[in-house]
């Protein structure tokens, strides 16, 4: 595939990075000229030192052989304005933007450009995991099925001794991971008793996510 | 009418301030305190500091009641954003944004947004002249 790439930042440079080791064509587009002699020296001619939202540049770009550009600066106007352009008049199939503040998704959404990815909620859940006090943080977002991958983790002493079966979880949810101190990690069955302090990775509902939270928080 | 102006430049200010002479609530914002010096000292309107691109600032700078929103920051992106913003989020009736990028302001035009080039209208301008000799 042919990717192109609105910000030669630590994210856009590491997203080329990995393009690249899976054989795509990528190129960044990145305004700052110092930076853009640093991505030529980590990795080789793949930058055009320009602004991302001229369509000038974009066509020298050849945007229209893209077969997908993700936007990753850290303004949220100069992601849009590209994503924009490629979307309604170059018809990238595949149109990706990086949302700074995460109050700016759904004026994204609402401008036609749907496949978003917050610069604040990734790092957020990964942090609340880290600090273990959390009864549920999001792991993934599978939007197209309107559904979250979720850690949840028995904070209710309530749920002790009770098996997977016996919980309240919503329609649809599927646990498809046990983490228990001490012990590898298993795949639970509907008859799987819990422990305090054990851990599952469920598939639950979108719209489920604070029934779900509900249910294993701290009962005090 | 009420009018919210993001960017006060020299275009912003200038629009301000005819837009407050001629009876019209204006309301103008900018993220930089010092730029509403230029404000003339009788400038009826409201100084607004704040980001257009935050929904929660466009609210508080009265969004809502306002009768026509008009970007002219020097970022055309930002322009674009927040013009879109006021017409697609808020459904300002009358927006207008300046595109200095005459590509970038004719491809927000075919999107429906008033995008004016004043590179453009210079270029239209300087032809008529020159036709005239």
């Amino acid at each position: 595939m042919y990717i192109i790439i609105i910000g030669g930042g630590d994210l856009g440079s590491s997203l080329a990075r990995e393009f690249l080791a899976n054989n795509h064509e990528v190129l960044i587009i990145e305004k700052d000229v110092a930076r853009c002699e640093q991505l030529k020296d980590e990795l080789g001619s793949i930058s055009l030192c320009s602004m991302g939202s001229e369509i000038a540049t974009l066509t020298k770009a050849g945007i229209a052989r893209a077969d997908m550009l993700i936007a990753v600066t850290s303004e949220d106007d100069d992601n849009l304005t590209p994503c924009e352009i490629a979307k309604r008049k170059f018809n990238v199939p595949k149109v990706i933007a990086k949302v700074n503040n995460p109050k700016n998704e759904h004026i994204f959404v609402k401008l036609g450009i749907d496949c978003t990815a917050n610069g604040v909620g990734p790092v957020l859940e990964n942090i609340k995991v880290l600090t273990g006090i959390f009864p549920l943080a999001r792991l993934l977002s599978f939007k197209e099925m309107e559904s979250e991958l979720v850690l949840v983790k028995v904070h209710n002493s309530s749920l002790v001794s009770k098996s997977l079966e016996d919980l309240p979880l919503p329609a649809g949810a599927v646990v498809t991971l046990l983490i228990r101190q001490g012990e590898g990690p298993k795949i639970p069955t509907p008859e799987t008793v819990l422990q305090a302090e054990d851990q599952l990775v469920c598939l639950i509902p979108s719209e489920s996510e604070e029934s779900v939270q509900a249910i294993f928080a701290s009962n005090q | 009418m009420n009018i919210i102006i993001m960017g006060c430049g020299r275009a912003g200010a200038e629009l301000a301030k005819f837009l407050d002479a001629d009876g019209h609530e204006v309301t103008i914002m900018d993220i930089d305190a010092s730029s509403f010096d230029v404000l003339p000292s009788d400038f009826g309107g409201m100084a607004f500091l704040g980001d257009a691109t935050d929904e929660g600032m466009l609210k508080k700078a009265g969004i809502a009641q306002a009768g026509a929103f008009i970007a002219v920051t020097r970022d055309d992106d930002k322009n674009a954003m927040t013009a879109q913003i006021a017409h697609q989020i808020f459904n300002v009736p009358k927006v207008v944004c300046r595109m200095y990028d005459p590509l970038r302001a004719e491809f927000f035009q075919s999107l429906g947004l008033e995008a004016i080039s004043p590179i453009l209208l210079f270029v239209q301008l300087v032809k008529e002249k020159l036709k005239d000799n």
